[in-house]
């Protein structure tokens, strides 16, 4: 099955174009903007790791490596797609539109990070394992029904394949001809298992057989591959052609979240090979200097615009109102039912708030 | 009344299948989705010629995967449609439990309102009808202690109908509970056209003053006939039938609790976090000082509900239910 499902590329590791068929497509300022958002979203991930471990957020789930799966396929959506991230998709849904601060007050255990952006159809991040799948199945078929050529993308991560939802997603979508690309980032671990315990199979790509849908096993730090297959995947959607699973391998350098040390059960020398050798902006950094486009200044100016960015967003993180406990009650149903309204009276008079 | 409300007579089944029509012909948003629900019309027949009518997409065939197509109503839902989702049996829920318990109940708090999931999902429940084992279970207190869903289930077929409509028309989600044992045991007139019976609001069904009996669903009419066998022993019930089992009308019970001051509750789930304890709760905390004995539970057992060669025992029956009148009058 691996001979079957490949990992495509279309720049190795060296940032050498290898797919010949693309070397029109792949223009500056594709990669420039590429290479922007990647920079944008890695040192919004560290800073987020340094405000957790300075108690200023919660338990947070780091993405570092895996950049190019969620910029170039966040990048391939159109503005009026559906996103359905999880809890490590922050970077994608980022790039995607989603608020700064928003993505900050999430982690800092506060619902009212959830909300997207107004226009923008970003899902709250799946937590239960590939739950959300079957949601964007789902949201998919509406667009179809309502006669939109809008799609859905959900992401979800190798040990995800393993869940009954999964499948049960991939089926209905396919029965349905939804049009939803499944996206799926196999950084290889599912918390401290890997992926031989996860599964059986070679590759996750070849799941698509099952459902007689397409499956296309990419290089998940090759950001240009992401890019077009995603989009590739995204076209075959709205033309009422179904759904796509794809599989882009990766590797999160880090711990699953900050709960834990990935010391623990693997060796992380093995991460600091990938970083030298397939890490994806460096790939796109090669690519660009093999261009004689990378220019240090403008690399500044970029990590000086995103470093304002997300300051910004930290303040107003921080500047937000405390927690109102009325929102504990206020959104449980559309009107309160009793029992939610007589809890919150009487704990808002306990501490002495202000009844309503 | 001015002008008269034209009726049809029908069994409970045939208020759920009009209920179904109406809300389709008057809403496009409205699809129903469930297994065997379109060409063989539901295993119960509650769909029977809607999707001939409303054609397929509207009247949806899933594949045979209820996480899937609950997660997948959800995500319609939340995409400006309101699903309205058939579980075969109530006993074969439990794969999208997940879907319901993480994401249908939680979405509208997660997202403080922007995302909303007004989906009904339909299920029938209980035993009586000897059939097979797992197609009898009676698990609505699982549903009830989940916040942010709302569980409703009717007795009769106006009920039934105006429940069904309500709840469609609820911005959240519903568990539509069908008593599969009177389904087709009764008739009634039931308007036609368009009426809602309001959620969260019991109905008394016979008027005394010696003792409250509170049931609802398929107990509702052994519980009616044990009321009126006890008018021969001079003990005047008072029977309520809750219909709605979250959030319950605490009114109702009150209210009558504090006249008779006396309250047997009947079941056929079992006894342990039962929704019994609920309707206990809601005494103790509205009319502890008016009563005059402690109430008495009849429930299932706290055991499996058994297969259909012992249901006659594991069912509440008009024995058990005098029973636990005499014993509370006689306290």
């Amino acid at each position: 099955m691996d001979n079957q499902f490949p990992v495509q590329q279309i720049m190795d590791p060296n940032g050498i174009i290898v797919s010949p068929e693309y070397r029109e497509k792949v223009t500056a300022e594709l990669a420039k903007s590429f290479y922007q958002q990647l920079v944008r979203i890695r040192m919004f991930d560290r800073k987020a790791i340094s405000l957790q471990r300075q108690g200023r957020i919660g338990t947070y789930a780091p993405f570092e490596g895996q950049e190019a799966s969620q910029v170039g396929s966040a990048l391939a959506l159109q503005s009026s797609d559906w996103m359905f991230p999880t809890y490590r998709e922050h970077g994608a849904a980022f790039v995607f539109g989603h608020s700064l601060r928003n993505i900050l007050l999430f982690w800092n255990g506060r619902n009212e990070g959830c909300i997207p952006p107004a226009g923008k159809k970003i899902f709250p991040p799946g937590i239960p394992i590939a739950t959300q799948i079957p949601h964007a199945a789902g949201a998919a078929l509406a667009e179809k029904m309502k006669g939109t050529k809008n799609a859905a993308i959900a992401y979800f991560g190798d040990g995800a394949t393993s869940e009954g939802d999964f499948h049960e997603g991939l089926n209905f979508a396919s029965v349905c001809k939804a049009p939803v690309v499944f996206f799926n980032q196999n950084n290889q671990y599912a918390i401290s298992v890997p992926i031989e315990k996860q599964m059986n199979s070679k590759t996750i790509a070849q799941k698509a057989i099952a459902y007689d849908i397409p499956g296309i096993r990419i290089d998940g730090n090759d950001v240009f591959i992401v890019y077009f297959e995603t989009l590739k995947a995204l076209d075959r959607a709205r033309r009422g052609e179904g759904p796509t699973l794809i599989e882009a391998v990766t590797w999160r350098y880090g711990a699953h979240t900050t709960a834990d040390d990935p010391a623990k059960y693997r060796d992380q020398e093995a991460s600091k090979i990938r970083r030298m050798e397939t890490d994806p902006i460096l790939r796109l950094e090669r690519w660009l200097k093999n261009e004689g486009l990378y220019n240090e200044a403008w690399v500044r100016h970029i990590e000086a615009d995103a470093a304002k960015e997300i300051e910004e967003a930290i303040i107003e993180m921080e500047a937000f109102p405390p927690a109102d406990p009325a929102n504990i009650f206020d959104h449980v149903f559309a009107e309160p039912t009793w029992q939610i309204h007589e809890q919150k009276e009487d704990y808002l008079r306990l501490i002495g708030g202000v009844s309503t | 009344m001015s002008t008269a409300v034209r009726t049809k007579t029908m069994t409970l089944i045939q208020a759920i299948n009009d209920g179904l029509d109406t809300v389709l012909a008057e809403r496009r948003e409205v699809i129903l989705m469930g297994e065997d629900i379109g060409k063989n019309g539901g295993v119960f027949r509650a769909t029977d010629g809607l999707q001939e009518k409303y054609g397929e997409e509207r009247v949806m065939d899933t594949p045979l995967s209820e996480a899937g197509f609950v997660g997948a109503g959800i995500g319609m839902a939340v995409n400006g449609f309101l699903p309205v989702i058939e579980i075969q049996f109530l006993g074969f829920i439990y794969p999208a439990y997940e879907q319901i318990m993480t994401h249908a109940t939680r979405l509208r708090m997660r997202t403080m309102g922007h995302y909303t999931v007004p989906i009904v999902i339909r299920a029938p429940y209980g035993a009586g009808v000897r059939a097979p084992e797992i197609h009898c279970d009676s698990t609505e207190a699982i549903f009830t202690h989940m916040p942010g869903i709302k569980v409703v289930c009717p007795s009769s077929p106006y009920d039934a109908k105006g429940l069904l409509i309500a709840a469609i028309e609820d911005p959240d989600p519903v568990l539509y509970l069908e008593p599969m044992r009177s389904y087709r045991s009764g008739r009634e007139e039931v308007p036609e056209g368009k009426y809602t019976v309001e959620i969260g609001k019991g109905k008394k069904l016979l008027e005394g003053d010696d003792v409250t009996v509170i049931s609802w669903g398929a107990m509702m009419p052994i519980t009616l006939r044990a009321a009126e066998e006890m008018k021969a022993e001079g003990v005047k019930c008072e029977v309520i039938d809750l219909r709605t089992l979250f959030p319950i009308d605490r009114d109702i019970i009150a209210e009558s609790v504090k006249k008779t001051g006396r309250t047997v509750i009947v079941h056929e789930a079992h006894a342990t976090g039962g929704i019994g304890n609920d309707v206990l709760a809601i005494i103790n905390d509205t009319s502890f000082f008016y009563q005059k004995a402690p109430t008495e539970r009849v429930t299932g057992f706290d055991a499996p509900v058994p297969y259909f060669g012992f249901e006659d025992h594991y069912l509440p029956n008009e024995k058990r239910i005098k029973h636990a009148i005499r014993k509370v009058m006689m306290f």
